[in-house]
């Protein structure tokens, strides 16, 4: 072989080695969408771990709720493609699963323990039986409280309160000279957002989204009643601007020692009793309000691993997402940062630990997450799945724009009743569109 | 002077830009076409054929689409009235000599540099926060309740907000505009005994008509496509759903391509007949 065919067949040889090279590098990095929340950041500060034990590299999207929901859901339905993992929830996982958008979760290792998810979680995140996303955690609502506040006011919280009472409450834990509001809730428009909020309140005063036949129930005296309450109470003792307040906005008023009581998910116990919190010492949990009906108004949600189908990345995929929801990811967070920052609410074995047992809102969280069923949510018969929302195609866009109508209601730049009116009106409008009626 | 074979050169080099900036706009303009009339669902079965002119008719006969019209010709007249009237005044202002001058006008020309959902974060959160914000603050201080600005007075606020965000660009154009006026002139009139109110309205006025007419031509453009504010801020409650929102949540909240399409074609269709009649009105400074 002659100098210059030697050279020719090693430049070759090392262009396919550097090719196949780069093509492994280049397999073995996964996308992950997820969730700007408390758990999913310090997911990411645990990576490093996982890339050592398996060699994938992993590439974070970390975005707003509002914003995740609306990038993945465009990835998805365009099937674009960008991501290997999407972090999604209750109200999409069975649409999508149904749809055949993402890879059923039917192969996971025997070490993962799939019947170790609790079973209402592994409900919500199926279709026709076949989990399609595993919880990372999970979560209900419920109220957590000022102890401190609470004795002040010469009042004690029953482990499940009235609405009647927290509104009592609220009033008598108000002192608007030193910035303490009775109680902060969600009114800032999106779905996931106000719309969550007001929907799993509206169950508990008997209110539901659709009849039977899918007609709109907003021109319902259960209807008005919640949102007249919601307004009388929260303009008597909540914060000022709560109609643009979220899960976040709230989260901060009360870890300033701003709120006496908050009413929101139960995952969010570990931060209110945290280093950022001023109140930590003083905190106690209770189950969400009810009305005598039967209902409380307490949601059920999973912030879930899922992977859309088509992904290059299957196997690894399935690989990130059995090590970030095993049972080791929970002792893993545990031996470094406490039991009380595990990720909640998915699994069975975390709640029957003593260790986790020991965290004050453990036992609350779990008594929540049980008492809240999402195929009968309603005290009225209603035609869909869902606690917090109907788990139809169409629920986010309408629910986003009734609860738009509702947070105007809020601040006062429309009655309770003409918000009710529009919100029948979009609903109605949407409804026979999508070819309900 | 340029020959017949080098103008056909010319021709043939520039093919290939024209093509790719003529694809750049016919291809989405051609597919928003397509969609505004097809039932197109991603979440229910995707394509699901020709509908007519149902969408337009829905979209058009939807309560939310003359809300939406309204709210986005009040956020773009709003914002084009505050932008032009303090632009001119900074400009004058800007142009007297004064200590750190140079300074002083990177200071002014600064928020036009910053992203608009940054800037939007920041005004909501670290000015228009109703218990936390600097304004809350400052209303407390003086002994006032303070205002929640993004639910009780939201269409002001967003107009404050977009007006910071494109008070530099006037300014800039009009100093430029300013500057380039023959200071003999205002002397001259000076020394005739013309009032400053006089001297504005009869020599500083005309000579800005035709940067005032830029201004509003290149905002009027960028304003009427106004989104990432609102997104961040209100989320489009509280009466500031504009049609660009409207067409954002038909599309990606609702899942509804063919609607939201037939909306992005009426929203160019209106951006086309504002254009068109600030083009005949206020263009006709353009050509003097």
């Amino acid at each position: 072989m002659s100098f210059k065919r030697s050279l020719l067949t090693a430049t070759a040889m090392s262009l396919i080695t550097a090719s196949s090279a780069f093509a492994d590098g280049h397999s073995a990095t996964i996308t992950i969408a997820t969730v700007n929340n408390g758990d999913m950041i310090r997911m990411q500060g645990y990576t490093d771990q996982f890339t050592e034990e398996t060699g994938i590299a992993v590439e974070w999207v970390t975005l707003e709720e509002n914003v995740l929901r609306q990038r993945v859901t465009t990835d998805i339905t365009t099937k674009g493609g960008q991501f290997d993992i999407m972090t999604i929830g209750m109200y999409e996982t069975p649409i999508w699963g149904a749809n055949e958008w993402l890879v059923p979760l039917d192969d996971l290792s025997e070490e993962y323990d799939v019947a170790d998810i609790l079973p209402a979680m592994a409900g919500g995140l199926s279709h026709d039986g076949t989990l399609y996303a595993a919880p990372f955690y999970g979560e209900s609502s419920m109220v957590m409280y000022r102890t401190d506040l609470m004795e002040a006011a010469g009042l004690e919280m029953p482990d499940a309160p009235t609405w009647e009472f927290i509104a009592e409450a609220a009033a008598a834990m108000t002192d608007r000279d030193n910035e303490i509001n009775g109680i902060c809730l969600r009114g800032k428009a999106g779905w996931g957002e106000g719309g969550a909020f007001i929907t799993a309140m509206s169950n508990s005063f008997g209110a539901r989204w659709f009849d039977m036949d899918w007609n709109a129930q907003f021109d319902t005296e259960a209807w008005a009643n919640t949102l007249n309450f919601y307004k009388d109470m929260m303009d008597a003792s909540g914060p000022a601007g709560y109609a643009t307040n979220g899960f976040n906005e709230n989260l901060s008023l009360f870890n300033q020692g701003k709120c006496g009581m908050w009413i929101d998910a139960t995952v969010a116990a570990s931060f209110v009793t945290g280093d950022d919190s001023t109140v930590a010492d003083s905190v106690g949990f209770a189950l969400a309000p009810d009305n005598g009906l039967g209902k409380r108004s307490n949601w059920l949600w999973a912030w879930a691993l899922a992977i859309p189908a088509g992904t290059q990345q299957e196997a690894e995929a399935k690989q990130f997402i059995e090590w970030a929801t095993s049972k080791d990811y929970i002792e893993l967070v545990a031996a470094n940062e406490g039991w009380a920052n595990v990720p909640p609410g998915a699994r069975t074995s975390l709640y029957e630990n003593p260790d986790y047992l020991a965290v004050p809102f453990a036992q609350m969280t779990l008594d929540s997450i049980l008492s809240a069923d999402p195929n009968d949510s309603t005290v009225e018969p209603s035609p869909y799945v869902g606690v917090q929302f109907a788990a139809i195609p169409e629920f986010a866009g309408i629910a986003t724009e009734v609860s738009q109508e509702f947070s105007a209601a809020y601040a006062g730049q429309q009655s309770v009743e003409e918000a009710l009116e529009k919100a029948q009106a979009i609903t109605n409008e949407a409804m026979e569109a999508a070819g309900y009626k | 002077m340029a020959t017949k074979a080098s103008r056909s050169a010319a021709r043939l080099m520039m093919a290939p830009a024209v093509v790719l900036l003529l694809g750049w706009m016919l291809v989405p303009l051609i597919m928003t076409l397509w969609f505004s009339f097809r039932t197109y669902l991603p979440l229910r079965g995707g394509d699901q054929g020709w509908t007519g002119f149902d969408n337009y008719v829905r979209f058009v006969s939807s309560s939310a689409f003359w809300p939406a019209v309204q709210t986005t010709l009040i956020i773009v007249v709003g914002v084009l009235i505050i932008t032009v009237v303090l632009g001119i005044l900074l400009a004058m202002l800007l142009d007297q000599p004064m200590w750190g001058q140079g300074i002083v006008r990177i200071l002014v020309i600064a928020p036009f540099f910053v992203m608009p959902t940054v800037s939007a974060l920041v005004w909501k959160n670290m000015f228009m926060d109703p218990v936390n914000g600097l304004f809350a603050h400052l209303f407390q201080f003086f002994g006032a309740e303070p205002v929640s600005w993004l639910s009780d007075a939201a269409m002001p606020s967003i107009i404050m907000i977009v007006s910071w965000q494109w008070l530099p660009f006037a300014t800039l154009i009009l100093l430029t505009a300013i500057q380039s006026l023959d200071s003999e002139q205002l002397e001259a009139a000076e020394m005739d005994g013309a009032p400053q109110l006089k001297r504005f309205f009869y020599i500083i006025l005309p000579h800005l008509s035709r940067a005032i007419t830029i201004v509003l031509l290149i905002q009027t453009i960028f304003l009427l496509a106004i989104f990432a504010e609102i997104f961040v801020t209100t989320g489009g409650a509280f009466g500031t759903r504009t049609l660009s929102y409207l067409i954002f949540q038909r599309v990606l909240e609702s899942q509804n391509v063919g609607l939201g399409s037939a909306g992005g074609v009426y929203a160019i269709i209106l951006a086309n007949i504002v254009a068109i009649f600030l083009m005949r009105i206020v263009g006709k400074n353009l050509d003097n």
